[in-house]
Protein backbone atom coordinates (compact mmCIF):
# COMPACT_ATOMS: atom_id res chain seq x y z
CA UNK A 1 0.00 0.00 0.00
CA UNK A 2 2.98 2.82 1.29
CA UNK A 3 4.57 1.45 -1.80
CA UNK A 4 1.46 2.55 -4.41
CA UNK A 5 1.15 5.84 -2.49
CA UNK A 6 5.33 6.24 -3.24
CA UNK A 7 4.84 5.56 -6.74
CA UNK A 8 1.88 7.70 -7.10
CA UNK A 9 3.43 10.95 -5.41
CA UNK A 10 6.69 10.00 -7.36
CA UNK A 11 4.69 10.13 -10.61
CA UNK A 12 2.62 13.23 -9.56
CA UNK A 13 6.33 14.88 -8.62
CA UNK A 14 7.70 13.99 -11.94
CA UNK A 15 4.75 15.01 -14.19
CA UNK A 16 4.67 18.32 -12.08
CA UNK A 17 8.22 19.08 -12.47
CA UNK A 18 8.08 18.28 -16.18
CA UNK A 19 5.47 20.24 -16.56
CA UNK A 20 7.09 23.07 -14.75
CA UNK A 21 10.29 22.27 -16.30
CA UNK A 22 8.62 22.80 -20.11
CA UNK A 23 6.76 26.29 -18.65
CA UNK A 24 9.77 27.84 -17.62
CA UNK A 25 11.45 26.98 -21.07
CA UNK A 26 8.31 28.14 -22.87
CA UNK A 27 8.78 31.72 -21.41
CA UNK A 28 12.42 31.77 -21.30
CA UNK A 29 12.25 31.30 -25.37
CA UNK A 30 9.94 33.48 -25.65
CA UNK A 31 11.69 36.49 -23.94
CA UNK A 32 14.76 35.13 -25.82
CA UNK A 33 12.64 35.74 -28.94
CA UNK A 34 11.57 39.32 -27.81
CA UNK A 35 15.53 40.07 -27.17
CA UNK A 36 16.69 38.95 -30.79
CA UNK A 37 18.38 42.04 -32.28
CA UNK A 38 18.18 42.38 -36.38
CA UNK A 39 20.55 44.05 -38.10
CA UNK A 40 19.70 45.01 -41.51
CA UNK A 41 22.08 44.93 -44.29
CA UNK A 42 20.26 46.88 -47.87
CA UNK A 43 21.66 46.62 -50.75
CA UNK A 44 21.30 46.93 -54.24
CA UNK A 45 22.54 46.03 -57.59
CA UNK A 46 24.87 42.93 -59.06
CA UNK A 47 28.00 43.44 -55.75
CA UNK A 48 28.12 44.29 -52.40
CA UNK A 49 31.10 45.88 -50.33
CA UNK A 50 32.39 42.59 -48.84
CA UNK A 51 33.53 45.28 -46.20
CA UNK A 52 30.01 45.47 -44.99
CA UNK A 53 28.66 42.36 -45.27
CA UNK A 54 31.54 41.43 -42.98
CA UNK A 55 31.28 44.07 -40.56
CA UNK A 56 27.32 43.07 -40.37
CA UNK A 57 28.17 39.73 -39.76
CA UNK A 58 30.93 40.26 -37.25
CA UNK A 59 28.58 42.93 -35.35
CA UNK A 60 26.03 39.82 -35.22
CA UNK A 61 27.79 37.38 -33.66
CA UNK A 62 29.33 39.87 -31.45
CA UNK A 63 25.86 40.97 -30.43
CA UNK A 64 24.45 37.09 -30.78
CA UNK A 65 21.68 38.97 -33.33
CA UNK A 66 19.93 37.78 -36.60
CA UNK A 67 21.09 39.10 -40.02
CA UNK A 68 18.46 40.59 -42.02
CA UNK A 69 20.23 40.78 -45.92
CA UNK A 70 17.74 43.02 -47.90
CA UNK A 71 17.98 43.23 -51.83
CA UNK A 72 15.95 46.85 -52.88
CA UNK A 73 14.52 46.52 -56.40
CA UNK A 74 13.72 49.96 -57.75
CA UNK A 75 10.38 48.52 -60.00
CA UNK A 76 9.42 51.47 -63.04
CA UNK A 77 6.09 53.54 -62.80
CA UNK A 78 4.85 52.10 -66.11
CA UNK A 79 4.66 48.69 -63.91
CA UNK A 80 2.51 48.51 -60.81
CA UNK A 81 4.68 48.11 -57.86
CA UNK A 82 3.14 44.74 -56.96
CA UNK A 83 4.33 42.95 -60.22
CA UNK A 84 6.56 40.11 -60.37
CA UNK A 85 10.18 40.98 -60.82
CA UNK A 86 11.83 37.66 -62.36
CA UNK A 87 15.29 39.21 -63.64
CA UNK A 88 15.78 41.20 -60.49
CA UNK A 89 15.13 38.60 -58.52
CA UNK A 90 17.47 36.19 -60.38
CA UNK A 91 20.00 38.93 -59.70
CA UNK A 92 18.45 39.40 -55.77
CA UNK A 93 18.53 35.64 -55.56
CA UNK A 94 22.59 35.10 -56.07
CA UNK A 95 23.09 37.79 -54.12
CA UNK A 96 21.43 36.89 -51.21
CA UNK A 97 22.94 33.03 -51.82
CA UNK A 98 26.14 34.76 -51.82
CA UNK A 99 25.86 36.70 -48.09
CA UNK A 100 23.83 33.27 -46.90
CA UNK A 101 27.03 31.00 -47.32
CA UNK A 102 29.04 33.33 -45.87
CA UNK A 103 26.52 33.63 -42.49
CA UNK A 104 26.80 30.15 -42.44
CA UNK A 105 30.68 30.04 -42.19
CA UNK A 106 30.10 32.16 -39.58
CA UNK A 107 27.06 30.67 -37.47
CA UNK A 108 24.70 33.79 -38.03
CA UNK A 109 21.27 33.22 -38.67
CA UNK A 110 19.77 35.05 -41.66
CA UNK A 111 16.06 36.40 -42.28
CA UNK A 112 16.53 37.85 -45.76
CA UNK A 113 14.11 39.72 -48.23
CA UNK A 114 13.83 41.42 -51.13
CA UNK A 115 12.14 44.83 -50.76
CA UNK A 116 10.06 46.43 -53.82
CA UNK A 117 9.97 50.12 -54.38
CA UNK A 118 9.73 53.21 -56.80
CA UNK A 119 13.53 53.90 -55.93
CA UNK A 120 15.97 52.39 -53.53
CA UNK A 121 15.02 54.83 -51.40
CA UNK A 122 11.30 54.75 -51.37
CA UNK A 123 11.97 50.56 -51.30
CA UNK A 124 14.26 51.12 -47.88
CA UNK A 125 11.37 53.14 -46.51
CA UNK A 126 8.90 49.93 -47.27
CA UNK A 127 11.14 48.22 -45.57
CA UNK A 128 11.58 50.03 -42.20
CA UNK A 129 8.06 50.38 -42.10
CA UNK A 130 7.36 46.82 -42.25
CA UNK A 131 10.17 45.13 -40.55
CA UNK A 132 11.97 45.84 -36.75
CA UNK A 133 15.34 46.34 -36.76
CA UNK A 134 18.15 47.54 -34.41
CA UNK A 135 21.12 48.66 -36.52
CA UNK A 136 21.34 49.37 -40.27
CA UNK A 137 24.82 48.43 -42.14
CA UNK A 138 25.24 50.13 -45.44
CA UNK A 139 27.81 49.46 -47.83
CA UNK A 140 28.49 54.11 -49.12
CA UNK A 141 28.55 54.12 -53.19
CA UNK A 142 27.36 50.38 -53.32
CA UNK A 143 25.28 48.98 -56.07
CA UNK A 144 26.20 48.43 -59.99
CA UNK A 145 27.74 51.04 -61.45
CA UNK A 146 26.69 53.67 -58.90
CA UNK A 147 23.61 52.96 -59.12
CA UNK A 148 22.96 52.52 -55.77
CA UNK A 149 22.16 54.78 -52.45
CA UNK A 150 23.27 57.88 -53.15
CA UNK A 151 24.74 60.30 -50.62
CA UNK A 152 21.41 62.15 -50.52
CA UNK A 153 19.80 58.50 -49.56
CA UNK A 154 22.21 57.82 -47.05
CA UNK A 155 21.65 60.93 -45.31
CA UNK A 156 17.74 60.72 -45.54
CA UNK A 157 18.43 57.12 -43.73
CA UNK A 158 20.58 58.70 -41.55
CA UNK A 159 18.01 61.08 -40.34
CA UNK A 160 14.40 58.63 -40.71
CA UNK A 161 16.13 55.07 -39.53
CA UNK A 162 14.60 54.17 -36.82
CA UNK A 163 17.80 52.50 -35.65
CA UNK A 164 21.37 53.06 -35.23
CA UNK A 165 23.05 53.34 -38.92
CA UNK A 166 26.57 52.26 -39.92
CA UNK A 167 27.99 53.38 -43.29
CA UNK A 168 31.11 51.71 -44.46
CA UNK A 169 33.36 53.14 -46.79
CA UNK A 170 33.96 50.23 -49.29
CA UNK A 171 37.55 49.21 -50.24
CA UNK A 172 38.59 49.63 -53.77
CA UNK A 173 38.22 45.77 -54.79
CA UNK A 174 35.92 44.56 -52.49
CA UNK A 175 32.90 43.68 -53.79
CA UNK A 176 31.15 40.58 -53.17
CA UNK A 177 29.58 39.07 -56.57
CA UNK A 178 27.30 36.08 -55.85
CA UNK A 179 30.13 33.96 -57.41
CA UNK A 180 29.54 31.37 -55.33
CA UNK A 181 25.44 31.25 -55.59
CA UNK A 182 26.39 31.05 -59.14
CA UNK A 183 28.73 27.79 -59.18
CA UNK A 184 25.61 26.51 -56.99
CA UNK A 185 22.98 27.19 -59.34
CA UNK A 186 24.75 25.69 -61.35
CA UNK A 187 25.73 22.25 -59.69
CA UNK A 188 22.24 22.09 -58.32
CA UNK A 189 20.60 21.43 -61.93
CA UNK A 190 17.33 19.43 -61.71
CA UNK B 1 -18.34 16.70 -86.45
CA UNK B 2 -14.63 16.34 -86.23
CA UNK B 3 -12.75 19.60 -85.26
CA UNK B 4 -10.52 21.87 -86.66
CA UNK B 5 -7.11 20.95 -86.68
CA UNK B 6 -5.49 24.60 -85.79
CA UNK B 7 -1.96 26.15 -86.44
CA UNK B 8 -0.87 29.16 -84.66
CA UNK B 9 2.38 31.11 -85.93
CA UNK B 10 4.33 32.84 -82.89
CA UNK B 11 6.81 35.44 -83.15
CA UNK B 12 8.48 37.12 -80.85
CA UNK B 13 8.04 40.55 -81.79
CA UNK B 14 5.74 42.90 -84.53
CA UNK B 15 7.19 42.18 -87.77
CA UNK B 16 8.69 39.05 -87.73
CA UNK B 17 6.51 37.53 -90.83
CA UNK B 18 4.07 35.99 -88.73
CA UNK B 19 1.05 36.88 -90.55
CA UNK B 20 3.11 36.59 -93.98
CA UNK B 21 4.16 33.11 -93.18
CA UNK B 22 0.24 32.42 -92.00
CA UNK B 23 -0.66 33.84 -95.66
CA UNK B 24 2.32 31.76 -97.76
CA UNK B 25 0.89 28.57 -96.20
CA UNK B 26 -2.71 29.72 -96.93
CA UNK B 27 -1.81 30.67 -100.88
CA UNK B 28 0.09 26.70 -100.75
CA UNK B 29 -3.39 25.49 -99.45
CA UNK B 30 -5.13 26.92 -101.67
CA UNK B 31 -3.25 26.12 -104.53
CA UNK B 32 -3.56 22.29 -103.35
CA UNK B 33 -6.83 23.15 -104.36
CA UNK B 34 -8.40 23.50 -100.45
CA UNK B 35 -11.41 26.24 -100.03
CA UNK B 36 -8.62 29.09 -98.11
CA UNK B 37 -10.90 32.24 -96.78
CA UNK B 38 -8.89 34.88 -95.08
CA UNK B 39 -11.40 35.64 -92.04
CA UNK B 40 -9.64 38.34 -90.57
CA UNK B 41 -6.66 40.07 -91.65
CA UNK B 42 -4.51 43.04 -90.27
CA UNK B 43 -1.49 43.84 -93.07
CA UNK B 44 -0.61 47.47 -90.72
CA UNK B 45 -0.17 48.95 -94.25
CA UNK B 46 2.67 46.51 -95.51
CA UNK B 47 2.84 46.20 -98.80
CA UNK B 48 4.79 42.82 -98.44
CA UNK B 49 1.69 41.02 -96.57
CA UNK B 50 -0.94 42.69 -98.74
CA UNK B 51 0.54 41.54 -101.54
CA UNK B 52 1.14 38.28 -100.37
CA UNK B 53 -2.72 37.84 -99.36
CA UNK B 54 -3.60 38.81 -102.66
CA UNK B 55 -5.69 35.89 -104.53
CA UNK B 56 -7.45 34.37 -100.98
CA UNK B 57 -10.90 35.36 -101.05
CA UNK B 58 -12.03 38.00 -97.53
CA UNK B 59 -14.88 37.55 -95.80
CA UNK B 60 -16.23 40.68 -95.15
CA UNK B 61 -15.67 42.52 -92.20
CA UNK B 62 -18.34 43.50 -89.55
CA UNK B 63 -18.47 47.39 -88.35
CA UNK B 64 -19.45 47.45 -85.27
CA UNK B 65 -19.76 51.31 -82.92
CA UNK B 66 -18.55 51.38 -80.13
CA UNK B 67 -18.72 54.93 -77.57
CA UNK B 68 -19.05 56.61 -81.20
CA UNK B 69 -15.94 55.16 -82.90
CA UNK B 70 -17.07 52.77 -85.60
CA UNK B 71 -14.23 49.63 -85.98
CA UNK B 72 -14.14 46.58 -88.38
CA UNK B 73 -13.86 43.10 -86.83
CA UNK B 74 -13.82 39.66 -87.75
CA UNK B 75 -17.46 38.93 -88.81
CA UNK B 76 -18.14 35.29 -87.07
CA UNK B 77 -21.28 34.55 -87.98
CA UNK B 78 -20.07 35.48 -91.51
CA UNK B 79 -17.47 33.22 -91.45
CA UNK B 80 -19.23 29.98 -89.94
CA UNK B 81 -21.76 31.04 -93.20
CA UNK B 82 -18.68 30.82 -95.24
CA UNK B 83 -17.75 27.70 -94.49
CA UNK B 84 -14.44 27.42 -95.74
CA UNK B 85 -11.98 24.52 -95.31
CA UNK B 86 -9.47 26.63 -93.81
CA UNK B 87 -9.90 30.04 -92.39
CA UNK B 88 -6.97 32.49 -91.55
CA UNK B 89 -7.09 34.84 -88.48
CA UNK B 90 -4.84 37.08 -88.03
CA UNK B 91 -4.12 38.18 -83.82
CA UNK B 92 -5.71 35.78 -81.79
CA UNK B 93 -5.20 37.83 -78.59
CA UNK B 94 -7.43 40.89 -80.21
CA UNK B 95 -9.95 42.17 -77.55
CA UNK B 96 -13.28 42.19 -79.19
CA UNK B 97 -15.14 45.60 -78.49
CA UNK B 98 -18.51 44.96 -76.83
CA UNK B 99 -21.37 43.44 -79.36
CA UNK B 100 -19.78 40.64 -81.06
CA UNK B 101 -20.50 37.16 -80.13
CA UNK B 102 -16.99 36.66 -77.70
CA UNK B 103 -14.88 38.96 -75.34
CA UNK B 104 -11.92 37.64 -77.21
CA UNK B 105 -10.59 36.77 -80.54
CA UNK B 106 -9.41 33.05 -79.61
CA UNK B 107 -13.02 32.19 -78.34
CA UNK B 108 -14.13 33.28 -81.79
CA UNK B 109 -11.52 31.17 -83.43
CA UNK B 110 -13.01 27.95 -80.78
CA UNK B 111 -16.23 28.67 -82.37
CA UNK B 112 -14.37 28.35 -86.16
CA UNK B 113 -12.43 25.33 -85.07
CA UNK B 114 -15.81 23.38 -83.41
CA UNK B 115 -17.43 23.99 -86.55
CA UNK B 116 -15.03 22.14 -88.21
CA UNK B 117 -13.18 24.48 -89.80
CA UNK B 118 -9.30 24.44 -89.78
CA UNK B 119 -8.18 27.40 -88.83
CA UNK B 120 -4.22 29.29 -89.13
CA UNK B 121 -3.72 32.06 -86.65
CA UNK B 122 -0.75 34.40 -84.98
CA UNK B 123 0.28 35.56 -81.55
CA UNK B 124 2.99 37.08 -80.20
CA UNK B 125 4.61 35.57 -77.14
CA UNK B 126 3.90 38.93 -74.59
CA UNK B 127 0.13 38.05 -75.38
CA UNK B 128 0.64 34.35 -72.88
CA UNK B 129 -0.77 35.31 -69.67
CA UNK B 130 1.98 33.12 -67.90
CA UNK B 131 4.86 35.22 -69.26
CA UNK B 132 3.22 38.27 -69.47
CA UNK B 133 4.79 39.64 -66.00
CA UNK B 134 8.32 38.32 -67.37
CA UNK B 135 8.35 40.07 -70.74
CA UNK B 136 7.29 43.60 -69.00
CA UNK B 137 10.03 43.46 -66.35
CA UNK B 138 12.69 42.76 -69.79
CA UNK B 139 10.96 45.07 -72.20
CA UNK B 140 9.13 47.54 -70.02
CA UNK B 141 6.30 47.10 -72.01
CA UNK B 142 3.22 45.98 -70.32
CA UNK B 143 0.41 44.24 -73.02
CA UNK B 144 -2.94 44.85 -71.80
CA UNK B 145 -4.42 41.85 -74.59
CA UNK B 146 -3.02 38.68 -73.17
CA UNK B 147 -4.28 35.25 -73.77
CA UNK B 148 -4.38 31.98 -71.46
CA UNK B 149 -1.32 29.72 -72.11
CA UNK B 150 -3.67 26.66 -72.84
CA UNK B 151 -4.69 28.15 -76.27
CA UNK B 152 -1.29 27.62 -77.32
CA UNK B 153 -1.24 24.60 -75.68
CA UNK B 154 -4.54 23.15 -77.39
CA UNK B 155 -3.38 24.22 -81.07
CA UNK B 156 -1.74 20.79 -82.89
CA UNK B 157 0.90 22.44 -84.64
CA UNK B 158 3.07 25.87 -83.02
CA UNK B 159 5.47 27.40 -85.98
CA UNK B 160 7.99 29.91 -84.18
CA UNK B 161 9.11 32.85 -86.59
CA UNK B 162 12.26 32.91 -85.74
CA UNK B 163 14.36 35.76 -86.94
CA UNK B 164 17.42 37.28 -84.99
CA UNK B 165 17.24 40.79 -83.60
CA UNK B 166 19.56 41.96 -85.74
CA UNK B 167 17.29 41.29 -88.83
CA UNK B 168 14.50 42.32 -87.27
CA UNK B 169 15.62 45.93 -86.33
CA UNK B 170 17.38 45.98 -90.34
CA UNK B 171 13.63 45.64 -91.19
CA UNK B 172 12.39 47.70 -89.07
CA UNK B 173 14.94 50.34 -90.52
CA UNK B 174 13.98 49.86 -93.84
CA UNK B 175 10.51 50.98 -93.15
CA UNK B 176 8.94 47.39 -93.60
CA UNK B 177 7.11 47.17 -89.70
CA UNK B 178 6.01 50.92 -89.26
CA UNK B 179 5.91 53.76 -91.13
CA UNK B 180 8.79 56.04 -91.24
CA UNK B 181 7.68 58.57 -88.58
CA UNK B 182 7.05 55.85 -85.91
CA UNK B 183 10.66 54.15 -86.36
CA UNK B 184 12.28 56.32 -84.75
CA UNK B 185 10.26 55.65 -81.47
CA UNK B 186 10.28 52.05 -81.59
CA UNK B 187 13.88 51.76 -81.98
CA UNK B 188 14.58 53.83 -79.09
CA UNK B 189 11.91 51.52 -76.77
CA UNK B 190 10.74 48.37 -77.84
CA UNK B 191 12.82 47.18 -80.50
CA UNK B 192 16.01 47.36 -78.86
CA UNK B 193 18.51 44.58 -79.39
CA UNK B 194 18.67 43.57 -76.04
CA UNK B 195 14.81 43.33 -75.45
CA UNK B 196 14.28 41.63 -78.71
CA UNK B 197 17.37 38.88 -77.97
CA UNK B 198 15.53 38.36 -74.46
CA UNK B 199 12.14 37.97 -76.06
CA UNK B 200 13.67 35.54 -78.91
CA UNK B 201 15.06 33.40 -75.82
CA UNK B 202 11.59 33.45 -74.32
CA UNK B 203 9.99 32.57 -77.73
CA UNK B 204 12.43 29.74 -78.41
CA UNK B 205 11.83 28.84 -74.74
CA UNK B 206 7.84 28.78 -75.19
CA UNK B 207 7.95 26.73 -78.40
CA UNK B 208 10.69 24.06 -77.14
CA UNK B 209 8.09 23.40 -73.78
CA UNK B 210 5.12 23.11 -76.34
CA UNK B 211 6.92 20.47 -78.65
CA UNK B 212 7.88 18.49 -75.39
CA UNK B 213 4.45 18.68 -73.86
CA UNK B 214 3.07 17.39 -77.41
CA UNK B 215 5.16 14.45 -77.61
CA UNK B 216 4.85 13.44 -74.07
CA UNK B 217 0.91 13.57 -74.51
CA UNK B 218 1.53 11.75 -77.83
CA UNK B 219 3.81 9.42 -77.01
CA UNK B 220 2.25 5.24 -77.27
CA UNK B 221 2.12 4.49 -73.62
CA UNK B 222 2.38 0.73 -73.90
CA UNK B 223 3.74 -1.22 -71.84
CA UNK B 224 3.51 1.53 -69.21
CA UNK B 225 7.10 0.91 -68.51
CA UNK B 226 9.22 3.23 -67.69
CA UNK B 227 8.43 6.66 -65.76
CA UNK B 228 7.94 8.94 -68.76
CA UNK B 229 5.58 6.86 -70.18
CA UNK B 230 3.63 6.59 -66.83
CA UNK B 231 3.48 10.29 -66.31
CA UNK B 232 2.04 10.91 -69.73
CA UNK B 233 -0.15 7.87 -69.24
CA UNK B 234 -1.57 9.79 -65.51
CA UNK B 235 -1.01 13.06 -66.69
CA UNK B 236 -1.74 13.52 -70.30
CA UNK B 237 -3.02 17.10 -70.37
CA UNK B 238 -0.07 18.65 -68.17
CA UNK B 239 1.87 21.31 -70.30
CA UNK B 240 5.15 21.27 -68.89
CA UNK B 241 6.83 20.89 -65.40
CA UNK B 242 4.96 22.45 -62.35
CA UNK B 243 6.69 23.04 -58.75
CA UNK B 244 5.53 22.73 -54.90
CA UNK B 245 7.78 23.48 -52.40
CA UNK B 246 6.70 22.54 -48.61
CA UNK B 247 7.69 25.80 -47.08
CA UNK B 248 7.10 26.79 -43.13
CA UNK B 249 6.93 30.16 -41.86
CA UNK B 250 10.94 31.19 -40.77
CA UNK B 251 13.62 32.25 -42.42
CA UNK B 252 14.70 28.50 -43.06
CA UNK B 253 12.50 27.86 -45.45
CA UNK B 254 13.69 30.64 -48.51
CA UNK B 255 16.44 29.03 -48.88
CA UNK B 256 13.96 26.35 -50.01
CA UNK B 257 12.27 28.53 -51.90
CA UNK B 258 15.04 30.27 -53.62
CA UNK B 259 16.23 26.41 -54.86
CA UNK B 260 12.78 25.84 -56.25
CA UNK B 261 12.24 29.12 -57.73
CA UNK B 262 15.91 28.70 -59.65
CA UNK B 263 14.50 25.42 -60.70
CA UNK B 264 11.00 26.77 -61.59
CA UNK B 265 13.17 29.07 -63.92
CA UNK B 266 15.31 26.45 -65.40
CA UNK B 267 12.38 24.88 -66.33
CA UNK B 268 10.54 27.77 -67.19
CA UNK B 269 7.31 26.82 -65.05
CA UNK B 270 5.78 27.68 -62.48
CA UNK B 271 5.98 27.85 -59.04
CA UNK B 272 3.93 26.99 -55.95
CA UNK B 273 4.45 27.19 -51.97
CA UNK B 274 2.90 25.53 -49.79
CA UNK B 275 2.19 25.81 -45.89
CA UNK B 276 0.09 23.60 -44.04
CA UNK B 277 -1.07 24.96 -41.30
CA UNK B 278 -2.47 22.90 -38.44
CA UNK B 279 -6.11 23.95 -38.03
CA UNK B 280 -6.83 27.00 -35.42
CA UNK B 281 -3.37 27.38 -34.86
CA UNK B 282 -3.50 31.69 -34.77
CA UNK B 283 -1.39 33.69 -37.19
CA UNK B 284 0.42 36.15 -34.91
CA UNK B 285 3.73 37.33 -33.78
CA UNK B 286 6.53 36.07 -35.58
CA UNK B 287 4.27 33.88 -37.62
CA UNK B 288 2.60 36.62 -38.50
CA UNK B 289 5.98 38.26 -39.69
CA UNK B 290 7.21 35.35 -41.54
CA UNK B 291 4.19 34.37 -43.82
CA UNK B 292 3.94 38.22 -44.32
CA UNK B 293 7.77 38.03 -46.01
CA UNK B 294 6.59 34.29 -47.55
CA UNK B 295 4.08 36.13 -49.08
CA UNK B 296 6.00 38.95 -50.06
CA UNK B 297 8.62 36.92 -51.43
CA UNK B 298 6.18 35.17 -53.36
CA UNK B 299 4.96 37.86 -54.82
CA UNK B 300 8.41 39.12 -55.57
CA UNK B 301 8.84 35.92 -57.82
CA UNK B 302 5.76 35.54 -59.39
CA UNK B 303 5.15 32.10 -57.09
CA UNK B 304 1.48 31.63 -55.35
CA UNK B 305 1.79 31.05 -51.89
CA UNK B 306 -0.83 28.62 -50.86
CA UNK B 307 -1.95 28.21 -47.19
CA UNK B 308 -3.97 25.05 -46.00
CA UNK B 309 -5.26 24.16 -43.22
CA UNK B 310 -5.16 20.64 -41.96
CA UNK B 311 -3.76 17.94 -39.72
CA UNK B 312 -1.90 16.15 -42.23
CA UNK B 313 0.72 17.63 -43.66
CA UNK B 314 1.50 14.34 -46.16
CA UNK B 315 -2.21 14.61 -47.08
CA UNK B 316 -3.07 18.05 -47.45
CA UNK B 317 -0.09 18.01 -50.05
CA UNK B 318 -0.85 15.03 -51.95
CA UNK B 319 -4.54 16.48 -52.40
CA UNK B 320 -2.42 20.27 -53.36
CA UNK B 321 -0.04 18.66 -55.59
CA UNK B 322 -2.91 16.70 -57.67
CA UNK B 323 -4.98 19.48 -57.81
CA UNK B 324 -2.09 21.67 -59.24
CA UNK B 325 -0.97 19.45 -61.29
CA UNK B 326 2.19 19.03 -59.76
CA UNK B 327 5.62 17.63 -61.31
CA UNK B 328 8.07 18.33 -58.56
CA UNK B 329 7.45 18.42 -54.63
CA UNK B 330 10.40 19.99 -52.93
CA UNK B 331 10.69 20.09 -49.23
CA UNK B 332 13.21 20.89 -46.74
CA UNK B 333 15.51 18.53 -44.70
CA UNK B 334 13.65 17.56 -41.87
CA UNK B 335 14.57 18.14 -38.14
CA UNK B 336 16.59 14.85 -36.26
CA UNK B 337 13.74 12.85 -35.45
CA UNK B 338 13.83 11.54 -32.09
CA UNK B 339 11.62 9.56 -29.26
CA UNK B 340 8.70 7.63 -31.22
CA UNK B 341 8.96 9.82 -34.29
CA UNK B 342 12.12 7.43 -34.93
CA UNK B 343 8.89 4.56 -35.58
CA UNK B 344 7.59 6.77 -37.85
CA UNK B 345 8.18 6.76 -42.62
CA UNK B 346 10.13 9.36 -43.18
CA UNK B 347 8.58 12.74 -45.00
CA UNK B 348 9.94 12.23 -48.31
CA UNK B 349 8.93 8.45 -48.29
CA UNK B 350 5.24 9.42 -47.45
CA UNK B 351 4.80 11.63 -49.42
CA UNK B 352 6.12 9.75 -52.35
CA UNK B 353 3.42 7.33 -51.87
CA UNK B 354 0.84 9.50 -50.99
CA UNK B 355 1.77 11.38 -54.09
CA UNK B 356 0.94 10.64 -57.74
CA UNK B 357 3.06 8.81 -59.64
CA UNK B 358 4.48 11.33 -61.56
CA UNK B 359 5.53 13.28 -59.03
CA UNK B 360 9.19 13.45 -57.64
CA UNK B 361 10.05 14.45 -54.46
CA UNK B 362 13.49 16.47 -53.93
CA UNK B 363 15.55 17.50 -50.90
CA UNK B 364 16.64 20.69 -50.20
CA UNK B 365 19.32 20.41 -47.02
CA UNK B 366 19.92 22.98 -44.80
CA UNK B 367 22.98 25.03 -44.94
CA UNK B 368 25.75 23.84 -42.58
CA UNK B 369 28.61 25.86 -41.45
CA UNK B 370 31.24 26.51 -43.78
CA UNK B 371 30.05 25.19 -46.85
CA UNK B 372 27.26 25.45 -49.20
CA UNK B 373 25.49 22.02 -49.10
CA UNK B 374 23.48 21.02 -52.24
CA UNK B 375 20.43 19.43 -52.11
CA UNK B 376 19.14 15.76 -52.30
CA UNK B 377 16.69 13.88 -54.30
CA UNK B 378 15.12 11.02 -53.66
CA UNK B 379 13.08 10.01 -56.58
CA UNK B 380 13.70 9.69 -59.87
CA UNK B 381 16.28 11.57 -62.37
CA UNK B 382 14.94 13.73 -64.56
CA UNK B 383 15.73 15.08 -67.92
CA UNK B 384 18.89 13.73 -67.35
CA UNK B 385 19.60 15.07 -63.57
CA UNK B 386 21.77 16.94 -61.97
CA UNK B 387 25.39 16.86 -61.09
CA UNK B 388 24.21 17.01 -57.36
CA UNK B 389 21.79 14.03 -57.45
CA UNK B 390 22.49 11.65 -54.74
CA UNK B 391 19.64 8.81 -54.61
Amino acid sequence: MIEHALVGVALALGLGGGYLLARSRLHSRRRGSEAVHRILLPFTGTEISRRAVDAALRLARAEDAELMPAYLAAVPMRLPLTCSIPNQAAVAMAMLEAIEQRAAAQGVPVDARIERGRSYRHALARLLESEQVDRVVVPAGNGDGGEGLSGEDLIWLIEKAPAEVLILRPAPDDPLAPLAANSGRARAQL
Amino acid sequence: MSPGRYKIFLGMAAGVGKTYRMLQEGQAERKAGRDVAIGYLEPHRREETSDQARGLEVVPRRPVTYRDVTVEEMDLHALLLRRPELALIDELAHSNPPGLEHRKRYEDIADVLAAGIDVFSTVNVQHLESLNDQVAELTGVRVRETVPDSVLGSADEVVLIDLTPEALVERLRAGKIYPGEAIDAALNNFFRIENLAALREVSLRQVAESVEAKRLTLETVEPLGTRREKVAAEVPKAVGERILALVRPQPSSQRLVRRAWRSAQRLGTELDLLWVKKPGAPIEGEVERQVTALRQLASVLGAKLLIEEHDDLVAAAARVARERGTTYLMVGESEPRRGFARLREPLPQRLMRATPPGVDVRIVAHRTNGEAEEGRRSSFPRNGGGKDERR
